[in-house]
């Protein structure tokens, strides 16, 4: 049965729709898979009993000649910012650790209710903050992919969304879901030559979603092709009444709408996006995903960005800002842990130090060091120095991709300056580190749909992604752009088994 | 005109500065970010939500009514109201406030500049009607509540307050004496009890003022000030104002200075201790809060608020005075609790109905009545009245036998007093317990023919022009009917009898 796990998501939906195989059959081969990729670390806790549970649903579903959702069948993996009701969430740190949530988060519900099933939850940087998954509390994700020079060291898969990226790309998980606060669904997608897109800011509630910075926070899907990342998104998204930033729209359907025919269609190329020291080889997959779109039909045309280099600084002071004061709530009062020092004469500790040793001990590293940012840039004679400043930013760069739509329909450009690298390298740099985000925050800042697709494997035989970015609301040309680049560019690599 | 208040100190007399931030609980069934109850003393933890207890993932969704009545109160203060206001987070960590931040509005209200006007009180010191303003209005969350004596090395914390819907309404530094802050908080919680918006129950903690103190020599620049935190009733208000400024007066005649800080008021001493200097304060490091779009009001919305307005406290007076009649005092008297006039105005329109006559013609009977008639004959009766019996329809039956000569004024507080224990109808008492005047005029005309001729002399001297004979006659009748008789019938009888 091990090549069900070759399946993507459209291809099992319609296998067990036409009754191919059973759902309980692929569950049973995800559920394999997983059991055997412990070596990734991909997974915080497994679940196959909620696999096998949503598949029997699905077969009896079919058996009964019930309707079957978009999702029937389709076991995934689910990132573990997303509260699931019974299941253990954490956002990878030690201070959600044991924490069962009473609560399903919006998203999630929604796959469950278009009939995916959850294979368990996967790992990722803590509370989303990282480029590599080396943050995590429950030890860093591998990437399954390797350096073809016969070297092992192993590679980052990516990040936040690195056990979604490193699952989807090992076969272990038909697809995962990711969220995307600065690029944590297209960095890693981008890393491990699988498809992710974050919607624009709305159309997926963050409802029961662990929240890293609320203005910027977005779910979405990483699979293996674009289709299953239309058929994924349609599933994910809607308007959510309990979340006040959702999107009252409908959700358009983008699988049915799929279409590599760019005819007529215009595509912005983004000056300030050549940065000086780019890899050539970054520069090499960005002249030939032009020349897949103008095979497509579509006309480019090179447009200008200019706050672009504001980007980065502004995302650094906004996101840690928000992120300072979202994760306050986690204080050792109510839930998750909780220290309780004595001091030398055994006195027991007051609030104050139940705050100091519960958060000194449940966050890691890089929270605190986001915490620590965040919190300086909102002080007082500092906010409008620091927020204000990057608010305006925002405002700029918003208004830079305005301008842009009058000149074009969709931007391409790549999803990160650099492959992956080797876990380890990057960790005691938090500059370098925030680097990876360079191309992926712009569109964050600004609340846009953007897409990362495979474009080529570099010369040490590692994925390089390629990145579309669209207008609000136009998923679709995103969608499309991607098709178009995937059906041309032929990437067919995928990592051979070493786990 | 210029408050007289003045405290004398060794260098002279010092005027004192008040300014007031009153919190006032919104009248609704919800809190402000989430469906949970509001109601008062429930056991402790049973009216909080998920998002009441800041679970991780958890949005804020903002409640309509809780915009709405804080609206209408910025209308009943003929105040500014912003279409356009956000909401901002206000973080510091406390073992009340889950979320480690207040949802609040710092930089763009709900309701900006408006005012109030309190009554001219020869007794209170305050010369003539004068305009407090108020500066604005915003929303927030209330915090939780902590419980100190429930264990012997931990506290509690009940968090069914927590995010429960609070008005800051913050006047502008117009007060210049306790008396005029006693009157300001009660015309606010007045204007409040009409509007609806807040129940201005101080002792439930419904309402409670920080009160902003300075004094100066007058004519000077204010001083710097002081802020009392949590004051929970007018009498402590008043209060912590005199020793508050008294305390102010001292410290600078001795030299010393006046340092901003927070200070608590101690209500069985009467006294002020400070809290915490502007040193320690906490810096909140106010942002917008990123979970809530900016509150946007549409006309419709406004329309509907404005026309839910009753009639307020000031326009009710006026036309107790200019359409009914009544005097100054009992408009006053009448319209200041809205329990009051609304139990007048039932009364009012079932007297005028049950007498048929307009309401104009009985609302100075029916205002005697309702200000102190009925409240002395249920005073009288104390715990033997049951107010339950005092239904406007009784009551309106006794004024109707009243006005039409049925009953004296002494019959009537008579029947009152057996309706209030008894229930019974007035008609029937009137009738079975004998409690009616006489106005039969045969029988009146016989007592009158056999007084006239016993007392042939009198007649004679009454007709010879001695007037004052007149009352005699009328008492020898009254008392040969019992006291029974109707004195307008003896009246017109004795008149036309003496010629």
């Amino acid at each position: 049965m091990t090549e069900l796990t070759e399946l993507g998501v459209k291809a099992i939906r319609d296998g067990v729709a036409a009754g191919d195989f059973t759902a309980r059959e692929v569950a049973e081969a995800f559920n394999a898979a997983v059991a055997g990729a412990g070596a990734l670390n991909a997974f915080i806790v497994a679940t196959p009993d909620k696999a096998i549970e949503a598949a029997e649903r699905v077969d009896a579903d079919r058996a009964a000649g019930r309707e079957l959702g978009p999702m029937a069948g389709v076991p995934i993996g689910m990132k573990d910012l997303f509260a699931t009701e019974g299941v253990q969430t954490t956002a990878a740190s030690h201070i959600l650790e044991g924490f069962v949530p009473r609560y399903e988060s919006t998203v999630s519900q929604n796959l469950w209710n278009a009939g995916a099933g959850m294979l368990g939850k996967l790992n990722l940087d803590q509370f989303a903050m990282g480029s590599s998954n080396e943050t995590s509390y429950f030890g860093n994700v591998v990437s399954p992919w390797r350096r073809k020079d016969g070297g092992n060291s192993p590679l980052a898969p990516g990040g936040s969304s690195g056990g979604s990226s490193a699952a989807v790309a090992a076969r272990i998980a038909a697809a995962a879901t990711g969220t995307d606060t600065g690029g944590s669904i297209r960095q890693p997608a981008a890393f491990t030559g699988i498809c992710g897109i974050k919607p624009t800011y709305g159309r997926c509630s963050r409802w029961g979603v662990v929240a890293f910075a609320s203005s910027l926070d977005q779910a979405g899907p990483m699979a293996r092709d674009v289709a299953d990342c239309a058929i994924m998104l349609g599933a994910m998204a809607g308007f959510d009444p309990k979340d006040s930033t959702s999107l009252d729209l409908p959700v358009p359907a983008w699988e049915a709408g799929l279409s590599d025919d760019l005819r007529g269609r215009k595509v912005g190329i983004p000056r300030e996006y050549r940065m000086e020291g780019t890899d050539p080889e970054i520069l090499d997959s960005w002249e030939r995903g032009k020349q897949w779109l103008r095979d497509a039909g579509a006309e480019i045309v090179d447009i200008s960005l200019p706050h672009t280099k504001y980007a980065l600084p502004a995302y650094y002071i906004i996101a840690p800002a928000e992120a300072s004061s979202n994760l306050a709530r986690y204080d050792g009062v109510r839930y998750g842990l909780r220290e309780l020092p004595a001091d030398a004469a055994g006195k027991a500790a007051g609030l104050q130090d139940m705050y100091a040793a519960t958060r000194a001990e449940g966050f890691g590293d890089e929270v605190k060091r986001r915490i620590l940012i965040g919190t300086y840039v909102l002080s007082a004679g500092f906010y409008d120095a620091y927020y204000n400043q990057a608010q305006k930013i925002r405002t700029l760069i918003a208004r830079d991709f305005e301008r842009a739509w009058a000149e074009c329909d969709v931007i391409l450009a790549p999803t990160t300056p650099t492959a992956s690298f080797p876990l380890g390298e990057k960790a005691d740099d938090p500059l370098a580190m925030y680097l990876n985000d360079v191309f992926a925050v712009p569109a964050s800042l600004a609340g846009l749909p953007a897409m990362s697709v495979p474009a080529m494997l570099n010369r040490d035989g590692l994925p390089l992604g390629l990145q579309l970015v669209g207008k609000p609301f136009d998923e679709q040309g995103v969608l499309n752009a991607g098709l178009a680049i995937e059906r041309r560019a032929g990437f067919a690599a995928k990592p051979e088994k070493w786990w | 005109m210029m408050s007289t208040y003045r405290i004398q100190g060794a260098t002279g007399e010092w005027e004192v500065v008040i300014g007031l931030e009153v919190h006032a609980q919104v009248t609704s069934n919800a809190k402000l970010f989430s469906g949970s109850s509001t109601a008062f003393g429930a056991e402790p933890n049973t009216q909080v939500s998920l998002i009441d207890a800041a679970m991780p993932g958890m949005l804020p969704v903002p409640n309509r009514e809780c915009i709405r009545q804080a609206v209408r109160t910025g209308m009943a203060i003929e105040a500014q109201i912003n279409a356009w206001s956000r909401f901002d987070r206000k973080n510091y960590f406390y073992a009340d406030l889950p979320q480690g931040y207040q949802i609040s509005q710092l930089y763009h209200p709900l309701v900006g500049e408006g005012s109030l006007t309190i009554e001219a009180d020869e007794k209170a010191g305050i010369g003539e009607d004068k305009v407090i303003g108020i500066e604005r209005i915003h929303v927030e969350q209330d915090a939780g509540k902590l419980m100190h004596d429930q264990h012997p090395t931990m506290s509690y914390v009940d968090l069914n307050r927590c995010g429960v819907a609070l008005m800051e309404i913050v006047s502008r530094p117009d007060m210049r004496s306790p008396a005029e802050a006693g009157a300001y908080l009660r015309k606010l919680r007045t204007i409040l009890r009409y509007v609806g918006s807040c129940d201005g129950n101080m002792e439930e903690g419904s309402m409670r003022a920080d009160v902003n103190v300075s004094v100066r020599k007058p004519g000077e620049e204010f001083g710097t000030r002081t802020e009392t935190k949590n004051v929970n009733s007018v009498r402590f208000v008043m209060q912590a104002i005199e020793h508050e400024a008294r305390r102010q007066v001292d410290l600078i005649e001795d030299g010393g200075t006046v340092v901003q800080e927070t200070r608590l008021f101690d209500p069985n001493s009467g006294t002020t201790r400070s809290m915490r200097s502007k040193e320690d304060a906490h810096d909140y490091r106010y942002f917008p809060d990123p979970d809530l779009l900016p509150l946007e009001l549409d006309e419709d919305f406004l329309a509907e608020c404005r026309a839910s307005l009753p009639e307020l406290p000031d326009a009710k007076r006026r036309r107790y005075v200019e359409e009914l009649g009544l005097s100054d005092y009992n408009a006053r008297e009448l319209t200041a609790e809205v329990e009051t006039f609304a139990r007048f105005e039932t009364l009012l329109a079932a007297t005028a109905r049950g007498i048929g006559k307009g309401e104009k013609d009985v609302a100075t009977q029916v205002a005697n009545w309702s200000l102190s008639v009925a409240p002395g004959v249920m005073n009288a009766l104390g715990d033997e009245a049951n107010p339950a019996h005092a239904t406007a329809e009784a009551q309106a039956a006794i004024l109707a036998m009243q006005a039409g000569g049925e009953i004296s004024g002494g019959q009537a507080k008579e029947i009152f007093e057996i309706v209030l224990r008894t229930g019974r109808e007035p008609g029937e008492i009137a009738e079975s317990e004998g409690l009616k005047q006489v106005s039969d005029t045969g029988a009146i005309e016989a007592a009158i023919d056999e007084i006239l001729a016993k007392n042939a002399d009198k007649v004679e001297e009454y007709r010879g022009g001695k007037d004052k004979l007149f009352g005699f006659f009328v008492g020898q009748t009254m008392k040969a009917m019992q006291g029974k008789a109707n004195p307008a019938v003896v009246n017109q009888l004795l008149k036309a009898k003496l010629g």
